[in-house]
């Protein structure tokens, strides 16, 4: 245990080094903390929101973001290359532990805390999420009395739009017939899923529950009371070397952080167009930080 | 190398040859979008090829369009015209994307398959009597259609190996094996189906390079390479001048390469 420790450190303040460059005078607690972000808005505007406030506690940070997804950047965080990323608490399960059965938010974070490599930290969650969800537009839910995903079962020829991967994931076709007993026909519709829901093409949509267009064109989410979704909350993933220094910053920002919230936060991206540092900034203006 | 032996397995197991997503099907999709597309872009690109070869206006124009369109990024172009379109629309979207990138080596193939005939032997057919339409048919046609065919192989090989992004917007094809794999981490599927693109992109290759060397008029095949390109066009050799100017020539290439 000890040992393991100890290399993290030593791998912690090598990579540190490499990055600066031999500019680092003191200890291993004067090192900059990298925090990293996927290559998704809403992602980096959370990332921003940590960067920030550690700077406002007399941290030194350096940003690396847009790292792009899991199998680019979680290597790099079990490295510790990386010492801080905004992450999702049932997404991140998945790819560690892809045949989980847990679905709620309490159970995913339990289990996600065990499912972790070692090195790796996760922070209090927030109730914020981003998680898949199926949605309806307002037209279809009221021709049709649809308010839960139960009430698809007696819909006929629906269709589901998503990702590719949803074909396959658990909560997908599949899962649909077995948990609700809706059968549905599948097509890929990828990054035009919203557009292909408003254009009739699909009827049913997967949606991140984060997505300002939810609100935007009015479409309902179902409601999942049998949990077929992972619960998928907003956790920063530390560095356990640092995790502990962090928390205490970083904690107060999750538990601020709301789901209307980070849909406000995305909203400011998509529509207004502004920048993840200045969304951040005023978010953390505007609770108090 | 691992990776690659799982490819393999996840080639030759049995699941992935029935039911729906299955190799042969995906396999069908891909060829469907590439015939079509191709078929769509020849349609367009050889007409005005020709046009500009025969009369030779305009070449300037054509060699600017087609290096100005080498560079339109395919997936934008994709899901722009979908969203332009309505998804609704997203078959003919991808075709038009597709066809955007299959006009421009068709079309320098059909116009430099002219542009190399020299004119001496246009003009020796001129004066033969022929009128402008049997000049085009049976003597520039004919003579051009090692390029034109250059310009197609090019074309299809773009095109089947572009035809791998209509699988992000729903359309299926061999991309979607690809796609779906990566997010599940299932890179036996994404590089087994990646091998199979390779193949098929070879296999047509292979086909449209047998078509080029039986299409090439008898007489051409002199002093040229079996493998005509339409970069070639950049080397305006004589071989086909001398063929045709000598008839006797031509009757000994043509008992040589008379079965």
């Amino acid at each position: 245990m000890m040992r393991t420790k100890m290399t993290g450190l030593v791998g912690l303040a090598l990579s540190a080094g490499l990055v600066l460059g031999g500019c680092a005078a003191g200890g291993a607690s004067d090192e900059p903390i990298v925090v990293g972000s996927q290559a998704y808005y809403s992602n980096e505007i959370i990332a921003e929101i940590y960067a920030q406030a550690l700077e406002g506690a007399g941290f030194e940070v350096e940003r690396q973001f847009q790292i792009g997804q899991r199998d680019a950047y979680l290597p790099e965080l079990e490295s510790g290359a990386v010492d801080l990323f905004p992450e999702y608490t049932g997404n991140l399960l998945q790819y560690y532990a892809p045949d989980t059965m847990a679905t709620q938010a309490d159970e995913v974070y339990a289990e996600l805390a065990t499912a972790l490599p070692e090195g790796m930290t996760a922070l209090d969650m927030s109730p914020a999420t981003d998680q898949d969800s199926y949605n309806v537009t307002a037209d279809f839910a009221a021709a049709n009395g649809l308010v839960s995903i139960a009430d698809l079962a007696g819909v006929d020829g629906l269709i589901l739009g998503g990702a590719p991967e949803l074909e396959e994931r658990p909560y997908g076709p599949q899962g649909l017939l077995e948990t609700y007993g809706v059968t549905v026909a599948f097509d890929a519709t990828g990054d035009i899923t919203v557009d292909a829901l408003l254009d009739g093409v699909i009827n049913v949509a997967n949606v991140y529950s984060g997505d300002p267009r939810i609100a935007d064109f009015g479409l309902v989410t179902l409601a999942d009371p049998e949990g077929l979704f992972l619960a998928s909350n907003v956790v920063p993933i530390a560095s356990s070397d640092i995790a502990d220094a962090v928390a205490e910053v970083i904690n107060p920002n999750s538990a601020a952080l709301t789901p209307e919230g980070l849909v406000a936060l995305n909203l400011q991206s998509t529509k207004d167009q502004m920048s993840p540092a200045d969304i951040a900034t005023e978010w953390l203006v505007a609770n108090g930080f | 190398m691992d990776l690659f032996l799982e490819a393999l397995a996840w080639l030759f197991s049995p699941e992935q040859y029935q039911g729906e997503g299955s190799i042969p099907q995906r396999t069908m999709e891909h060829l469907a979008y590439t015939a079509g597309a191709t078929l769509i872009a020849a349609l367009v690109a050889v007409p005005i090829g020709y046009f500009i070869g025969h009369t030779g206006r305009g070449g300037t124009w054509v060699v600017g369009i087609t290096g100005a369109a080498r560079a339109l990024p395919s997936f934008g172009l994709i899901l722009l015209l979908v969203l332009l379109l309505g998804v609704s629309e997203r078959v003919t979207a991808s075709l038009v994307a597709l066809v955007l990138l299959g006009i421009p080596p068709l079309m320098a193939g059909a116009y430099a398959g002219m542009q190399q005939i020299p004119r001496a032997t246009v003009d020796a057919a001129r004066a033969q009597g022929m009128t402008e339409w049997q000049i085009v048919g049976k003597v520039e046609i004919p003579l051009s259609l090692p390029l034109l065919l250059g310009g197609l192989r090019g074309a299809v090989l773009q095109i089947v190996a572009t035809a791998t992004l209509v699988a992000y917007v729903g359309l299926g094809g061999l991309g979607y094996d690809i796609i779906q794999g990566i997010p599940l981490r299932r890179f036996d599927q994404t590089i087994g189906a990646a091998l199979v693109i390779v193949v098929v992109a070879l296999t047509l290759d292979g086909l449209l390079a047998a078509a080029t060397r039986w299409v090439t008029p008898r007489g051409v095949h002199q002093g040229r390479l079996a493998d005509v390109r339409a970069r070639d066009s950049l080397s305006r050799t004589a071989p086909v001048a001398s063929a045709v100017a000598s008839p006797e020539k031509e009757i000994t290439q043509q008992r040589k390469t008379t079965p």
